[in-house]
């Protein structure tokens, strides 16, 4: 049973990348804590029908905005209308990501560009646009999804885990410079949490993985939600600036 | 109320100094110890309270109270 943290209800969260994987989970977590999630969609469809539903189904709000995290002009647009009508986001998760594997000597600069752009670009962009907000709300969290390759590197992923890495950096920057205004910020970085993603790993390989893990299983998505939500909420008043693996030993 | 005591006004608020020792030649960062993020949220103020924008390159050149106001005053 997860925690609840009674400051997050109709807390206004924008989790980027909820229609799946981690953040989707983290969106339903979200929702059972009563907050107001808004999310991001770059396509309708089913999924993002289905997750409105699924939040609301919790008794919370739920905002769906369209626009792509990579597209700054859409983006900026499409959240300064939403804090317009509904006053300051409180709280963001920028969870968007993607991940395109390949040996270093065989990089290819648009891969890199696209891996920078959506991991990080997006991730700091989003961040500059709601800065002005967040000095008016004045009790701000932000959770930058970073991921325990940005820590300690892997093979083939050496564009994944740079991102990543600045990711890290770029947290430590936000938290000293909006300290004073009670906007913290934090890192998360995930070990090997089962998803679709994984799950499709093959067999062997999942094996080979484990064999790594001292816990010796995956993490699941709600464990990393529950940290996601300790961190939105009050009870991590006095953190911030901090790097958390949550990797069932992985890196220790 | 006059622009500069409006000006003032918003400004003793935001920063908690008394009006008494803000005048028009105040300086924000000489003379109040106004850091650059200070100076953002005052700036966002000022923009909430006159219903101007102010871009962020023109912020540089308000360097005074009276700089503020001889802005604000093109602008209505």
């Amino acid at each position: 049973m997860s925690a609840i943290y009674p400051d997050l209800e109709n807390k206004k969260i924008l989790v980027t990348g909820a229609t799946r994987g981690i953040g989707k989970a983290l969106a339903i977590s979200l929702a059972r804590q009563k907050a107001h999630i808004i999310f991001n969609y770059r396509k309708e469809g089913p999924l993002v029908q289905e997750l409105i539903e699924t939040i609301k189904s919790h008794g919370a709000q739920a905002s769906a905005l369209f626009f792509d995290v990579n597209d700054t002009e859409k983006m900026t647009e499409a959240l300064t209308e939403f804090v317009k009508e509904n006053g300051p986001i409180e709280g963001l998760v920028n969870n968007a990501g993607i991940s395109k594997d390949t040996l270093i000597l065989r990089q290819k600069k648009e891969d890199l560009d696209q891996i920078l752009e959506t991991n990080l670009t997006s991730a700091i962009m989003i961040t500059t646009v709601l800065a002005r907000y967040f000095l008016k709300a004045q009790n701000v969290s932000i959770v930058n999804m970073s991921s325990i390759v940005g820590m300690m590197g892997n093979i083939a992923q050496g564009a994944y885990s740079a991102s990543k890495a600045g990711l890290i950096g770029y947290t430590k920057s936000v938290a000293k410079e909006l300290a004073s205004r009670n906007i913290r910020c934090n890192a998360v970085c995930p070990g090997f949490i089962s998803t679709e993603m994984t799950e499709n790993l093959p067999e062997k390989t999942q094996q080979e993985y484990l064999a790594h893990i001292p816990m010796k299983r995956f993490g699941s998505v709600e464990e990393v939600s529950d940290l996601v939500s300790f961190l939105l909420s009050n009870s991590s008043s006095y953190i911030t600036g901090e790097t958390f693996k949550i990797d069932g030993g992985m890196y220790i | 109320m006059e622009l500069q005591d409006k000006v003032i006004k918003l400004v003793s608020e935001a920063t908690k100094i008394d009006t008494a020792n803000i005048k028009a030649n105040t300086t924000f960062v000489d003379d109040l110890n106004l850091d650059s993020l200070d100076m953002v949220e005052l700036m966002m103020k000022m923009e909430d309270e006159f219903g101007v924008e102010i871009p962020e390159d023109e912020t540089e050149n308000l360097k005074s109270i009276q700089d503020v106001i001889s802005y604000l005053e093109t602008k209505q």
